[in-house]
């Protein structure tokens, strides 16, 4: 069975619908890179497989959990599906440790010292062992952001969606979450990110899907997709180096 | 007719304890069903928003004296006979309720909506992200605003004194109907207003600056 | 519950809901007058003006409005100034309104940039002209929600004023329960007139503020909050 299985997904906000019938599969194990020009949906796509955005019809599938809009069917699927956003979106009045160690706690009932013992694994696993007590107003965005990573992989999911994680950084704290990221992918977790980073795309993720004006446009080996793009919006895509 | 003196300025300061006090219980009352109706004003129900919004809208749209007149009149015709300090702490509680739960609504609404939605990324129920992640930081935003309330509420517990209740300002009152001697008394009534409501509209200035500077770095 | 007793003496309440209003809209006249005065002493003339300024807007903010109106009307007296209670209430209204007022338009004005006023002066307006279409309109339409609320609370908190024996709308009130002795039909109705009272002035400040600001009415609104008097 797939780890994700998207079928001809529909949403709408209002009268603009940015979905348009999306299918997408992925794997257990793949790593799936999502591109493409802002305003194509990839993050709503990525919002709806975790039933942040209630989709308006089709089907979507992960980790073993149907989407739907019911309460308690979507905390079991988010225990199994980590997100990290843009934005980092670490919660300011915690410390590190307490950001990575809340939801294991008290979604999942491990026990503090379980839960603190979790926390330093995953900090090391992103380089940041050091910063367990720090706020996250102290770090740095890169870092902060890989604190974001750490804390959902403290959920053990069993797939991480990532949306332009590396959007908001200046270019020399991007490599530092990039190196995470592969470092995950090599470890064989399964992943769907949206990305501007090209390189990494092609590099990394075994499969490139390349969305336009909410369709999936083209899509494909990594390699195959960016060294032979079938369609000119593709091609623009690539070629105007796009960021 | 007796004059001005220590006597009068002690029961004087009798009454502003009283003033204090009535503005602690208007306070935490108030605070309980206002925070209520700020959770039902930000609820799923569209029902329970209205009622909410229909309550504050209402409360904020007469005079504090109308909640005193209505809740101390209303009940007596009900047949509930309040003691002065109930019926002026039911209405200064009532009327602080709907301007603690609009101050509150506004302090939880700015929270950013990316904390609710990476807080339910990681499975927390709605209750939860309220108690881990919303509130702590609501409350710290409503702090200044909060404080400021707080004068509002010393300055309104003014006029209970029309049920009988000797706060400050009946205490002023009184011993000005023994004394004739209004100029002082009015003077010293307002200095102790004054001196209870400054260090807290300072203190809501202080607050407010501190957390702008938190903001902006 | 009856309420005849109460709605047949419909003449009384409207004299009071009449006197409510006069002295609202002449408080409120008043007092943007005042606090304009006193926005522009603070910002014009000396140091010690706007400490004095200061001074006064602490005075009133953090004492209540009763303490002020009584000081007027029994205290004033004995060094020698003497008026009835609707001057003294009109009075007390005026330099309370006034003082919140001052605080808001103050706030209005600080958000008028520098390089605003220098700008104007550079299109050759005048001082005059510069601080009516730079500074003080601008600085207005950006408070007036700010003060359309501070003189809603105003108009509610001249219920006070029948304290002094002044028959407004809750003075009224007190007479017609003292008449019919049906206290809580009374005070249902005359709340109700209230609450009526409020909401249109809200909405008549509304559209006022439309009218007169109709050019910067897409300025950025500055939110101070009003607080009851
Ligand atoms: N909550 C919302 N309400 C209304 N419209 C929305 C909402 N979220 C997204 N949209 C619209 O949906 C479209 C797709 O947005 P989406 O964020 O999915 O694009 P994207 O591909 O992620 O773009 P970017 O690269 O800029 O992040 C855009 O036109 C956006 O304005
Ligand atoms: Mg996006």
């Amino acid at each position: 069975m797939p780890a994700v299985l998207i079928e001809n997904v529909h949403k709408s906000f209002g009268d603009l619908e940015v979905l348009k019938g999306v299918s997408v599969t992925v794997e257990s194990g793949q790593v799936v890179a999502l591109i493409g020009r802002s305003g194509s949906g990839k993050s709503t796509l990525l919002r709806c497989i975790n039933g942040l955005e209630a989709i308006n019809s089709g089907r979507i599938e992960v980790a073993g959990h149907v989407v739907d809009q019911d309460q308690k069917r979507l905390r079991e699927l988010r225990k199994d599906v980590g997100i990290v956003f843009q934005s980092y979106n670490l919660f300011p009045h915690l410390t590190v440790g307490q950001n990575i160690m809340l939801s294991p706690r008290i979604t999942q009932n491990v026990p503090t010292a379980q839960a603190e013992k979790l926390a330093k694994d995953v900090l090391a696993q992103v380089g940041l062992s050091e910063k367990f007590d720090s706020y996250p107003d102290n770090l740095s965005g890169g870092q902060q952001q890989r604190v974001a990573i750490a804390r959902s992989l403290a959920m053990q999911p069993k797939v991480m969606l990532f949306d332009e994680v590396t959007s908001a950084l200046d270019p020399e704290l991007t490599g530092e979450v990039l190196l995470v990221m592969e470092k995950l992918a090599k470890d064989g977790m399964t992943m769907l990110l949206v990305t501007h980073e090209m390189a990494f795309a092609r590099n990394v993720a075994s499969t490139t899907i390349f969305m336009h004006q909410g369709k999936i446009w083209e899509s494909g080996a990594s390699k195959e997709v960016f060294a032979n793009p079938q369609t000119p919006e593709m091609l623009n895509f690539v070629s105007a180096g796009a960021k | 007719m007796t004059t001005f003196g220590w006597p009068e300025a002690y029961f004087i300061l009798r009454g502003a304890s009283w003033t204090i006090a009535l503005t602690v219980i208007a306070f935490v009352i108030g605070g309980l069903i206002g925070g209520v109706f700020a959770i039902m004003r930000l609820s799923r129900s569209k029902l329970l928003r209205r009622i909410a919004a229909g309550y504050i809208l209402v409360i904020q749209s007469i005079p504090v004296l109308m909640v005193l007149f209505m809740s101390y009149y209303g009940l007596s015709a009900a047949g509930i006979e309040l003691p002065p300090f109930l019926a002026a702490s039911a209405s200064l509680a009532i009327y602080a309720s709907a301007y603690l739960a609009e101050i509150w609504r506004g302090s939880i609404e700015s929270v950013p909506r990316q904390q609710w939605e990476a807080s339910a990324s990681l499975a927390l129920t709605t209750p939860q992200q309220y108690r881990y992640i919303i509130l702590p930081q609501a409350i710290r935003i409503s702090l200044p605003p909060t404080v400021g309330f707080l004068v509002q509420l010393v300055k309104n517990t003014s006029i209970v004194q029309v049920v009988g209740f000797v706060d400050l300002m009946r205490a002023g009152m009184l011993v000005n109907n023994a004394t004739y001697q209004a100029f002082q008394i009015f003077t010293l009534v307002g200095a102790i207003y004054f001196a209870i409501c400054f260090p807290l509209s300072r203190l809501s200035r202080h607050l407010e600056k501190v957390m702008n500077a938190s903001r902006s770095h | 519950m009856l309420f005849q007793d109460v709605i047949s003496r419909w003449p009384m309440i409207l004299n009071g809901v009449m006197l409510t209003l006069t002295l609202s809209f002449v408080a409120i006249g008043l007092g943007i007058v005042l606090a304009t005065l006193l926005t522009g002493l603070r910002s014009l003339a000396g140091a010690w003006a706007g400490y004095i300024v200061d001074a006064y807007v602490e005075l009133m903010r953090n004492t209540p409005f009763l303490v002020q109106l009584f000081m007027i009307f029994f205290g004033l007296p004995q060094i020698g100034i003497r008026m009835n209670g609707l001057e003294a209430s009109l009075l007390a209204m005026t330099l309370n309104l006034a003082a919140y007022s001052t605080e808001i338009i103050r706030a209005g004005v600080d958000s008028i940039h520098k390089s605003q006023i220098e700008a104007g002066l550079a299109l050759a307006m005048s001082k005059r002209q510069v601080l009516q279409y730079v500074v003080l309109q601008p600085a207005f339409a950006r408070v007036w929600p700010a003060l359309s609320s501070q003189f809603v609370l105003m108009m509610l908190a001249s219920s006070i004023c029948s304290f002094v024996s002044v028959q407004e709308l809750s003075g009224t009130a007190a007479i017609i329960e003292a008449d019919t002795f049906r206290s809580f039909e009374t005070y249902i109705v005359v709340t109700l007139i209230y609450l009526v009272l409020a909401l249109s002035l809200k909405l008549f400040l509304n559209w006022l503020g439309h009218r007169i600001f109709p050019q910067v009415s897409g300025l950025a609104r500055l939110d101070t909050k009003a607080e009851a008097a």
